[in-house]
């Protein structure tokens, strides 16, 4: 079959070793504690994990509710076809945060504890309730493709029946833990850059995601079309790049009216070196994708399309990695770089994530949706 | 009441008996340290270390001097640390003393990050490890005992009391002595205030003390969280009433189309 001869490639087995890799360095994790693998410290407690693996990883997860949200809510059915994979990448990034943050935590086998020692007033204690609950409501979400596959009809009915309440959960959920991530912030209303701060940074953080929800799913359908050999309507990518500019334009006017509002637009001039990542950040990841996506000619060609789409993940990453290490003061007399074991457990989980992908699209009917009471 | 304790910087004399009988009482381990060119050592509050003096050389009003300043946790009024944690594990008690509680602790480090004077430490080389900081000698204050620190200063720059009264003092002798003291009490309304209090013949930025408002560190998160539960029903409902908007269009379309076909 001409599957299982291109069952380990050159790619595949760079990420075996790069997942055995990550594996390993969690063992030495768990015996000599969490000084040894990193650079972390007292002055930066939080580091390149939470950066990469939480802030952006939530973040790029956001395709699932959003193509959910378009497909099922607004019943814009050309998108039948992203829908699935949306939603098999969102459960799979969640899986990834969670894997993370079992690697970041002090004392990771007490995670529970967010079950029963409650703090409402914490923002971290709802975007755990939130991961938590959303996770399982992807995970039901996917569940038809492993339903489908097994032929089981019961649960395949049961699923279908509760699809829409799940949907409009998984936005509730979605909405709620994407905008806390920008609330925890608020906490540390000292520490964050003028630049960036700002009591509406849930609100910021809550457009992003649905903007980079978007270019995710133009961005992954891309790369798997290639991958896996399907071909992919560059009317429907389109489509989606079309909706681009309605996200990030408001996005911009949100990022610009604060700054100017709360009076510190002159530190876009004065703050030097915060100013470069904001300029970099506002031209670069969020003017110049709208001005992409609002040609006809960006959105008639897949690869200009892939590539548009690059630069908003790419324009948020860094707005992520601003907000929480950048521009985030530390402890004086600190600094941070990362330790080369703490990048190799990200790197190892994200290869363990496309591993599984890749199984997943050998053996689970991935790229169609089966048929929905919806899909009218 | 409140407790609270009164740091006079003017009356300290950079002896460090302080800092030696809190890891006497806490029964702390000692740090490896190295010369770095001061007589302040070590360089950080750590998971080992809950207080510490801070040696400031400065050019002051009369020329040349030696500024010593204690660090240890504030003991806010209004603790960060206690609203970033996810598992509640801080609670200010009523003595005013800001307490942790090991068994919940996760090992998530929000209240590092969120505390504004950069206190709780993280015991990095444990397999198992927890958040530590200064407890305002909790166990003694439940007795009626000064913490151990203000028990061993003998200088008199440190006074352990009622907040309240402390706040007095303080304000007192800047009042009798306006030559020796800049015009600020050090925590009474920084970052919603807090029970230790400082007062200095220097300003407190010029000692690395944090500039911070009198807003309490949560006045942005608290609203914000407030307002998670009516956000969640108000994009329920509207989801809901979008999907039952664009479902009928949809039927309309598709009766549209069959009755086209009819004609």
């Amino acid at each position: 079959m001409k599957e299982s001869r291109r069952s380990l490639t050159a790619g595949t087995m760079i990420l075996i070793a790069l997942a055995s890799i990550g594996f390993f360095v969690a063992v030495y994790r768990f015996i000599y504690g969490l000084g040894a693998i990193t650079n972390l410290s007292d002055g930066r407690p939080w580091g390149f994990w939470i950066s990469f693996d939480l802030y952006c990883g939530v973040a790029l997860a956001s395709g699932g509710f959003t193509m959910a949200a378009i497909f099922y809510i607004f019943c814009r059915r050309k998108y039948h076809d992203l829908v699935r994979p949306a939603i098999m990448t969102a459960f799979l990034g969640y899986i990834l945060v969670v894997f993370a943050l079992l690697i970041d935590l002090g004392q990771p086998w007490r995670i529970w504890h967010a079950i029963i020692f409650w703090n409402i007033n914490s923002p971290l204690f709802e975007v755990a309730w939130c991961v938590m609950l959303y996770s399982s409501v992807l995970a039901l979400e996917f569940s038809p493709a492993v339903f489908e596959r097994l032929q089981w009809k019961v649960p395949l009915r049961l699923i279908r029946r509760i699809q829409i309440p799940l949907v409009i959960g998984g936005i509730v959920l979605s909405t709620g833990h994407q905008s806390s991530l920008g609330t925890m912030l608020t906490l540390m209303h000292d520490k964050v850059h003028p630049l960036w701060f700002s009591p509406m940074l849930p609100v910021h953080f809550f457009i992003s995601a649905l903007s980079v929800g978007l270019a995710m799913v133009i961005f992954e359908a891309s790369l798997s079309a290639k991958a896996f050999n399907h071909d992919v309507d560059v009317n429907v990518l389109g489509g989606l790049g079309r909706m681009v500019p309605w996200v990030l334009g408001p996005y911009l006017i949100a990022r610009v009216i604060d700054v100017i509002f709360r009076g510190n637009f002159g530190l876009a001039f004065t703050a030097f070196p915060q100013n470069l990542l904001w300029w970099l950040e506002i031209l670069g990841g969020v003017v110049l994708p709208i001005v992409l996506f609002s040609m006809p000619g960006v959105r008639k060609s897949k690869s200009k399309l892939f590539w548009s789409a690059l630069i908003v993940v790419l324009g948020l990453m860094l707005n992520r990695f601003n907000v929480s290490l950048f521009i985030l003061e530390g402890r004086p007399g600190y600094s941070y770089w990362p330790h080369w074991m703490e990048i190799a457990i990200s790197a190892g989980l994200f290869s363990a994530a496309l591993l599984t992908m890749q199984l997943a699209n050998r053996y689970l009917p991935v790229y169609h949706l089966g048929p929905t009471d919806d899909a009218a | 009441m409140s407790k609270g304790v009164l740091f006079d910087a003017t009356k300290c004399i950079g002896c460090r008996a302080c800092q030696v009988a809190c890891k006497s009482w806490n029964e702390n381990r000692s740090e490896d340290t190295a010369n770095r060119g001061t007589a302040e050592n070590p360089p950080h509050l750590s998971a080992d270390t809950w207080t510490k003096m801070r040696f400031t050389e400065i050019e002051g009003k009369d020329g040349f001097q030696w500024v010593f300043t204690k660090l240890q946790c504030m003991h806010c009024e209004h603790p960060a640390c206690a609203t970033a944690c996810i598992v509640g594990a801080f609670e200010k008690t009523k003595e005013g003393a800001v307490v942790y509680d090991a068994k919940k602790c996760i090992g998530c480090r929000y209240c590092m990050v969120a505390c504004p004077f950069g206190v709780p430490a993280f015991e990095w080389d444990r397999p198992i490890p927890y958040i530590r900081k200064c407890t305002f000698c909790f166990d003694r204050l439940k007795g009626g005992m000064a913490p151990s620190c203000a028990t061993a200063c003998p200088s008199g720059a440190l006074s352990f009391g009622d907040r309240a009264e402390l706040l007095a003092e303080a304000k007192r002798r800047i009042e009798t002595a306006p030559a020796r003291y800049v015009p600020h009490v050090y925590g009474e309304k920084e970052a919603g205030g807090t029970c230790w209090l400082y007062i200095s013949s220097v300003p407190f930025e010029s000692v690395g003390f944090p500039k911070l408002g009198p807003e309490r560190m949560s006045v942005f998160s608290d609203p914000l969280m407030h307002a998670v539960p009516p956000v969640a029903v108000v994009v329920a409902g509207l989801m809901t009433g979008i999907y039952w908007f664009s479902k009928r269009r949809e039927k309309i379309a598709a009766h549209e189309d069959i009755s086209e076909e009819k004609e």
